[in-house]
């Protein structure tokens, strides 16, 4: 029971992580329409800088503000240089022209920090345990995503929904031409949206950095997930994002912890091992198609569209 | 000014003249290799031990001028296919070199044997090969698959080890780890656990393997994955309570990324960087000192395929027509390996002595693999049997 009880936090730890990611994903696409690829490399530029900040600097915190205001420039210029033109042009185009932002941008890691797998520190007063119930340690990092995860979704609703920006944001994602039509630079506004999409994919891309690898195309591992997750909350939606982040989160680390074992029990042992990791790992693209196929706008779609 | 034009075309036209000529009496070896996306930098190694190889030999393969073409099959066995045939119809190479992957080796290398070309691996050794479709023009200087998991099953045994967790990628290579390690291995297994290919968090794997409480873990994680498996182990606070024992997961290129949290681990291989041999000194050495860092074993075999193709071209005179000649100069293994003096077995795959590394900390502090032990020497492969060559 402990064990449950732990891998569902487990769960709830790479649902946040997803949702750091989806976030970004899906006001982009949501609020711009726009099918950003690239996202997964603003990630990995988040995770290089970090590492990068946290080595010349030696404070944790520095390296993580300079991280992310770096993110942000780099998102805002990518906006300004090469995305700009693309709004107004089908998705295929979009895909197209990210697609290629992802080449340039790895082939960009691979010159300034190499082809190898940099070295990401984990401070020290960060790699203890905390004694969530008796029996259960968990480590301290993981809570710590978990803690930074549910505040910037809490900051994100906030944003969204009660400030200024949070309204033209939402009415640029209804009627764009009405939002510029009454005088709002509607241009300056994407270009703020996609650099806090930047920003949210830098701040996934550092948090990950102590314990994934930071290596080039560590972007690309994480993005299929967080489109899945996108799909099934609902595009454009941050509660969505949070939802169907959590869902794929629990779906995939239970299935991947208990599936073998439950599977067992009906099965015989051999079919059971087999049958068990394959199940497990194609999981949550079952639950994709299920969501797609009873609620084809996925779990909370955004009310503009 | 005419003059000047003139001699242009003298020196133009001597060239011409001459080049066809000079041409005829080069050695040609396709190398084929990943050179892009992550694993680019396995790729990059073994470019890098080639051309130091060929700066040892000075710039000459067995006494001729050598040209290499280097390939890269991008990790799929379709691309590295269509670089082997370029390279034996486009460029008529004498040799190919080089492939990281079993997957990529076993579309390239019955591709270029069929040709009549020889084929050098200098990474993979998928069974097969070994076996069944061993080839009198196929040469290895790595190793079969299975030999590595193989020692550490053969140590873990002897040290009475039992109550172990095993765990690897859910693919063809994961299993054949978990088996050729359980070929040696007689003790309990708790566990056997395969993850999905390319999986980037464990910790619901790692929760589920402290419930189990095993004695030690035995793990199979190549590339990234083992860098992310090693740290989520470490920060689960595992590493000092459950001794991990692992193959290919830990090597000179995953180590700088993973410092600390491999301190302790146990690796087996037959190659490292601390072997004590002249060959190897001179490797290491040179390597650190043109490259600025440590070697890798892709990088050793790759250094040893150039110097194997050299003994062969030098024991034909540079006749490499006489492929006759060559097969049995390779067979004879004649050349200074980095891993010191070892034999081919009758699959053309080496007979070699296997060692238990270490992860230690190193005179700068940075981790380092250290060799422990002599776990088998002379170890041949479990597949030769099925190999129906003879010498």
């Amino acid at each position: 029971m402990l064990l449950v009880l732990e891998q569902a936090l487990n769960g709830v730890q790479f649902g946040v992580t997803l949702f750091l990611m989806a976030a970004g994903l899906t006001l982009v696409f949501g609020i711009m329409n726009l099918v950003n690829l690239a996202h997964g490399a603003l990630y990995m530029l988040g995770a290089y800088l970090a590492a990068t900040f946290y080595q010349r600097t030696g404070s944790f915190f520095t390296a993580l503000a300079l991280a992310l205001v770096v993110t942000l420039v780099i998102g805002i210029l990518v906006e300004l240089v090469a995305l700009r033109t693309l709004y107004e042009r089908d998705h295929l185009d979009q895909v197209l022209a990210t697609f290629g932002l992802i080449l340039f941008f790895n082939e960009m890691v691979a010159i300034v920090w190499g082809r190898a797998a940099i070295y990401a520190k984990l401070p020290a007063w960060l790699s203890g345990h905390i004694q969530v119930l008796p029996g259960i340690r968990y480590p301290l990092y993981r809570a710590l995503v978990i803690v930074v995860g549910l505040l910037v979704a809490v900051l994100l609703w906030l944003l969204v929904n009660r400030t200024r920006l949070g309204m033209l944001i939402r009415a640029g994602a209804s009627n764009r031409t009405m939002v510029s039509a009454l005088g709002v630079n509607i241009r300056l506004l994407y270009t703020l949206v996609f650099g806090l999409g930047a920003a949210l994919a830098g701040l996934a891309g550092l948090m990950a950095g102590p314990i994934y690898a930071v290596q080039i195309g560590m972007g690309e591992e994480i993005l299929i997930q967080v489109f899945v997750v996108i799909v099934i909350g609902g595009i454009g939606s941050i509660k969505g994002a949070l939802v169907g982040a959590l869902v794929v989160g629990m779906v995939d680390t239970l299935g991947r912890a208990f599936l073998r074992p439950t599977l067992a029990t009906v099965l015989s042992p051999s079919a059971a091992d087999s049958a068990g990791p394959a199940l497990a790992s194609v999981l949550i693209y079952i639950l994709m198609a299920a969501v797609l196929f009873f609620r084809p706008q996925g779990l909370f779609p955004a009310a503009s569209r | 000014m005419r003059t000047v034009t003139r001699i242009a075309f003298l020196l133009l036209a001597m060239l011409l003249a001459v080049t066809p000529a000079a041409a005829q009496e080069k050695v040609k070896i396709g190398f084929i290799t990943t050179l892009s996306g992550p694993q680019g930098v396995i790729g990059e190694h073994m470019k890098n031990s080639v051309e130091l190889a060929l700066d040892h030999l000075g710039r000459k393969i067995g006494g001729l001028p050598v040209e290499v073409i280097y390939g890269d099959d991008q990790v799929k066995p379709d691309v590295g296919k269509q670089v082997a045939d370029e390279m034996l119809k486009r460029h008529k190479v004498h040799f190919v070199s080089g492939v990281i992957w079993s997957n990529v080796m076993l579309a390239v290398a019955p591709t270029v044997t069929a040709a009549g070309t020889f084929m050098i691996g200098t990474n993979a050794g998928p069974h097969d090969l070994a076996g069944k479709l061993c080839h009198e023009l196929f040469f290895t200087t790595s190793w079969q698959n299975d030999q590595t998991p193989e020692a550490m099953g053969k140590y873990m045994q002897d040290q009475g080890i039992t109550d172990v967790y095993a765990m690897a990628p859910n693919y063809a290579a994961g299993k054949d780890m978990v088996s050729g390690f359980k070929r040696y291995f007689k003790g309990k297994i708790v566990d056997e656990v395969y993850t999905k290919l390319g999986q980037t968090d464990y910790q619901a794997e790692i929760s589920q393997l402290r419930a189990k409480n095993p004695k030690a873990v035995f793990v199979f994680y190549p590339g990234g994955m083992g860098i992310q498996f090693l740290k989520q182990y470490a920060e689960a606070g595992l590493r000092g309570q459950i001794p991990l024992y692992s193959v290919y997961t830990v090597d000179e290129i995953s180590l700088p990324a993973v410092k600390e949290a491999a301190s302790g681990q146990f690796e087996t291989r037959y190659w490292s960087p601390d072997l004590k041999n002249a060959a190897n000194e001179k490797y290491v050495n040179d390597f650190k000192k043109k490259y600025g860092k440590m070697p890798v074993f892709y990088g050793a075999q790759s250094y040893d395929g150039m110097f194997l193709i050299d003994s062969a071209v030098k024991a034909v005179k540079g006749n490499l027509a006489d492929q006759k000649g060559m097969i049995a100069a390779m067979r004879k293994a004649d050349y200074p390996s980095t891993r010191g003096k070892y034999t081919y077995n009758i699959n053309h795959f080496p007979i070699q002595n296997f060692y238990l590394l270490k992860a230690v900390a190193g005179p700068g502090g940075e981790p380092v693999m250290q060799i422990q032990k002599t776990v088998f020497e002379n170890h041949k492969d479990s597949y030769s049997k099925e190999c129906g060559m003879k010498w």
